[in-house]
């Protein structure tokens, strides 16, 4: 009796343990590949874009002398040329034609557009000299973030010797800042890379966002709720349901597609407006929705609607009353994740014309819009350095946006989740 | 000399007691509840043939029989819960009163009021303890103002024997309280309504015995009130509650009868089998 | 239906034990009613001594049959004809145990009539009684492992033909006691044991009662013919007419 029981391990019993360990081992080595992919790329789209933060600066002695400025049309005034002199001044034995080109090129294009604003908020200056920090051209920006490497040759680099010459007297003269980029934040998009934001492509997702939740959800849910709750049971709900799953596998460009042909040309709405994106993306988020919300709806266990019914409520009131609200948490994590993916969406943006350059930030959603991956891409696809700082940037923000959307998710569900 | 003799006394005639009114005492009063030639399908598949049942009022009726022989089938008949199930048909008719539920003209939700149901795992709604009560007569409009609706709340709690344990705490959800009480919660939230009738299916399959036995006693006491239909798989629960007991194999109603007689000399051959666990 | 198995097989096998205990037990006890008759009719001391020792035998067997059918009752809870089996076993081991106890009782008395002088032919027609009661006990038993109804209907009746030899016993020794006062002493114990047969008789009419309801679910409803007429025979005092 006792000389059969044996708990040392068999032959038999050691290649089944191997075994089991074998397939852990494995399974740590996916996650660690998934993991590593992921820090690889938030690391290399983190280290490309962090440099957005820092905007340079290039201080300069401005003399607004009071004969260039008519009082009465303040506008009219040569800022640019205000702040050529002042470079001029500040290089004085810069003769050369070609080489004046360069050294106005330090500067932003938009420099005298920043000295105008300053003076437009305070005349008083006009007749003194002023200190004014002026927006560094891309180039310059770049290479100050070290982004440009001194010791290519002069004919491959954008920054040529006498610049960084320029550039290394500045800063011996402290000169040269770094303040934290309030335009990326604040400005629409431009040609130039120094200057251009993020603003309206946010605003632009915005209220394409808010124009596909405020479609998507209540049909998607409303969908759902009959189909599951209500609609009977046959050949005509299984087609139903095929053709629902089929919609949402169905790429995001065909909905594009469909949005060009129905809502812009067939009923005239207006192109590049957040309205039409909306609708083109609430086609796309609502079979997501459905498939969420059937599915939420069919996790509230029968045994609550069989007691609603048993004491005599209709199946109106079974649903609404008990049924839905203990499928809403699961419904709005299901939009929220629809959301999500419509807000990271492009190609059928770019199919409605959504894909413009917008600099206005718009102020509502039937006015040219653009949205936050239409921006990047719009920026990936440019040739200034500079845009690929942007561009990092922007995906950052649009990343920081899907994550706090899906932390949102996930807190509702934690929040309202009921043990049945 | 003497003489040896007989005397045979005179003993009056005695009638026997008179065993009837124990031994069958639905035959005399009217049937609440009258099953004619019911058959219900499920698709092709015939899950009840034939069935014809007579459920006395104010009496615990058990349904027992083997796992699928249709008992739970012939009670979610009686609620038309079966509606419920797209591929389910129903034929033949059930009369409660004298009115075939089974008619056109017939409120399902009207019926559900007046025959109420106990389920199998006690499935109370993720509410509190007074909101699960409160929701039957708010929705059918029996309390004029907040204070009947107390009232009301009160009354079904202390029928299902639960008030004494919930009375400080009617604001905590129902789902905290144990299975037991759960369920004499579901009790008092069918009672609420001022159902007639009460079907059980197998209410105690998920309870200890103690909680069992207060189902039990709560069972027998809501008796003078209601008629209580109950499936069963407990032979010893149908035996403990209920004064007649139908027994059902394979979708056929096999014997019905005093559950007395059905527990002591069953008439049916399939009924010994099954009460006695043997193979048949 | 019989041969058919309860799923749980231990159930059978309590119940089968039951069965036997019975059958052993009634073996016992047929025996101690021959022995008890053969003591008296032979006047056999030592053969009534082995009676009364052959009853703790039968008490043992009826304690053991009892705790069977109380731990069946409690651990099987059985239902229908297995309960009405195990309500008939307990119930007829009591009978069995009770004609036990008749069978010593009047071993008993043996003892005391071996000493005295023969009174008439009570103690053959005695013998001829205990005979025909064993009959019906060993009937009954069979009817009881067979659950043959008419059998044991048939041994309800025969207890007449008993309860008819126990009249006229009762009348020969009532006859022998008035005709010599000496006589009263043998004849008082040839009557209490012609009493004891005639008991025996009726359980096992009782136990053929048991056998009835344990196959047909209910008690014989008819009235059993009965006749014993002893409870009404006095004797007339003669009138001092002469």
């Amino acid at each position: 009796m006792t000389d059969d029981f044996t708990i040392i391990p068999t032959p038999h019993t050691r290649r089944r343990h191997k075994s089991e360990l074998r397939f852990q081992w494995y399974g740590k080595a996916a996650i660690i590949a998934a993991l590593g992919f992921l820090v690889l790329m938030i690391g290399s789209i983190g280290y490309k874009g962090v440099g957005v933060i820092y905007q340079t600066k290039i201080e300069l002695d401005i003399q607004l002398n009071a004969d260039a400025f008519d009082p009465a049309q303040l506008r009219k005034a040569d800022f640019s040329g205000l702040v050529k002199t002042a470079l001029r001044a500040r290089f004085p034995d810069v003769k050369n034609r070609r080489q004046k080109r360069r050294l106005y090129g330090l500067v932003s294009s938009d420099a005298g557009f920043e000295l105008r604003k300053m003076v437009e908020g305070n005349p008083n200056l006009i007749g003194s000299t002023i200190k004014i920090q002026l927006t560094a051209s891309d180039d310059i920006d770049t290479f100050i973030k070290g982004k440009i490497d001194k010791n290519l040759p002069e004919s491959d680099r954008r920054v040529k010797d006498v610049e960084i010459n320029w550039i290394e007297k500045l800063q011996a003269d402290n000169s040269v800042v770094q303040v934290f980029n309030t335009a990326f934040f604040t400005s629409g998009d431009s040609r130039e890379p120094e200057l251009a934001g993020i603003l309206s492509a946010l605003v632009g997702s915005f209220f394409t966002l808010l124009v596909c939740f405020l479609l998507s959800f209540p049909i998607g849910v409303l969908a759902a709720i009959y189909l599951e709750e209500f609609a009977p049971k046959n050949r005509w709900s299984d087609l139903i349901e095929i053709n629902i799953n089929n919609l949402a596998a169905v790429p995001s460009i065909v909905f594009g597609l469909l949005g060009l042909t129905i809502f812009l040309n067939t009923f005239g709405l207006p192109r590049s407006s957040p309205l039409v994106g909306g609708m083109v993306l609430a086609l796309m988020t609502i079979p997501t929705i459905i498939i969420a919300s059937r599915a939420s709806l069919r996790a509230v266990p029968p045994s609550i609607r069989e007691a609603a019914l048993s004491i005599g409520a209709t199946r109106v009131q079974t649903t609404f009353h008990h049924v839905a609200p203990l499928a809403l948490p699961g419904m709005l994590t299901g939009s929220i994740v629809g959301m999500a993916q419509a807000l990271g969406e492009t190609a059928p943006l770019i199919m409605i014309g959504m894909v413009a350059f917008i600099v206005d930030v718009p102020a509502s959603i039937l006015e040219p819009a653009t949205a936050l991956p239409v921006q990047i891409f719009l920026w990936a696809d440019s040739p200034e350095r500079a845009f690929v700082e942007r561009t990092s940037a922007a995906i950052i923000v649009l990343l920081g946006f899907l994550v706090v959307m899906n932390l949102g998710a996930i807190l509702l569900r934690k929040k309202f989740e009921q043990r049945f | 000399m003497s003489k040896i003799v007989e005397s045979l006394p005179n003993i009056p005639e005695v009638l026997p007691l008179d065993p009837a009114p124990q031994a069958d005492p639905a035959v005399r009063v009217k049937p609440l509840i009258t099953a004619r030639n019911v058959n219900v399908f499920y698709g092709q598949k015939q899950a009840l043939q034939n069935i014809s049942l007579e459920v006395p009022a104010n009496q615990v009726t058990a349904l027992i029989g083997p796992s699928g022989c249709g008992k739970t089938t012939f009670l979610r008949c009686i609620n038309r819960m079966n509606d419920l199930i797209d591929i389910c048909r129903v034929e033949g008719s059930i009369e409660i009163g004298g009115q075939d539920i089974y008619h056109k003209d017939v409120d399902v939700v009207t019926l559900r009021a007046q025959v109420g149901m106990v389920f199998q795992k006690p499935n109370p709604f993720p509410k509190s303890i007074f909101e699960n009560v409160a929701y039957g007569p708010r929705i059918h409009g029996l309390a004029a103002s907040k204070a009947e609706l107390q009232d009301i709340v009160e009354a079904s709690l202390e029928k299902a024997g639960l008030l004494a344990e919930v009375h400080d705490r009617m604001n905590a959800p129902g789902t905290s309280l144990s299975g037991g009480q759960q369920q004499r919660l579901c009790i008092a939230r069918t009672i609420a309504v001022e159902p007639k009738i009460i079907l059980m299916d197998e209410p105690c399959s998920a309870l200890d015995p103690i909680a069992t036995a207060r189902i039990e006693e709560l069972i027998d006491e809501l008796r003078e009130n209601y008629t209580i239909i109950i499936v069963t798989h407990s032979m010893q629960q149908a035996a403990r509650v209920s004064q007649r007991t139908a027994f059902f194999h394979m979708g056929e109603l096999v014997e019905e009868g005093a559950t007395e007689q059905i527990f002591t000399a069953p008439r049916d051959e399939r009924t010994q089998s099954y009460i006695t666990g043997r193979i048949g | 239906m019989e041969s058919q198995q309860h799923i749980v097989k231990a159930f059978d096998e309590e119940l089968d034990q039951m069965m036997s205990l019975i059958v052993e037990m009634g073996g016992l006890v047929e025996t101690q009613i021959i022995d008890a008759a053969a003591a008296l009719v032979r006047r056999d001391s030592d053969l009534a001594a082995r009676v009364i020792a052959g009853d703790k035998i039968i008490d043992a067997l009826e304690i053991e049959l009892d705790n069977l059918t109380v731990k069946v009752l409690a651990l099987r809870q059985p239902k229908a004809n297995d309960l009405r089996t195990v309500v008939a076993a307990l119930k007829i081991s009591s009978n069995l145990e009770r004609i036990g106890d008749y069978a010593k009782n009047i071993a008993k008395r043996t003892n005391v009539l071996s000493m005295v002088p023969v009174v008439g032919s009570s103690a053959t027609t005695i013998n001829r009684m205990s005979t025909m009661v064993q009959t019906m006990v060993s009937d009954v038993l069979n009817a009881f492992v067979h659950r043959d109804l008419n059998s044991a209907i048939d041994v309800r009746q025969r207890d007449e033909e008993v309860d008819q030899m126990h009249n006229t016993l009762f009348r020969e020794l009532l006859t022998y006691m008035m005709e010599d006062p000496r006589n009263i002493t043998p004849c008082m114990h040839l009557l209490f044991i012609a009493k004891n047969v005639e008991r025996m008789g009726d359980h096992a009419t009782g136990i053929a009662e048991q056998v009835h309801y344990m196959v047909c679910g209910e008690m014989p409803d008819d009235e059993r013919p009965k006749g014993d007429k002893t409870s009404y025979v006095f004797v007339e005092p003669n009138e001092v007419d002469d």
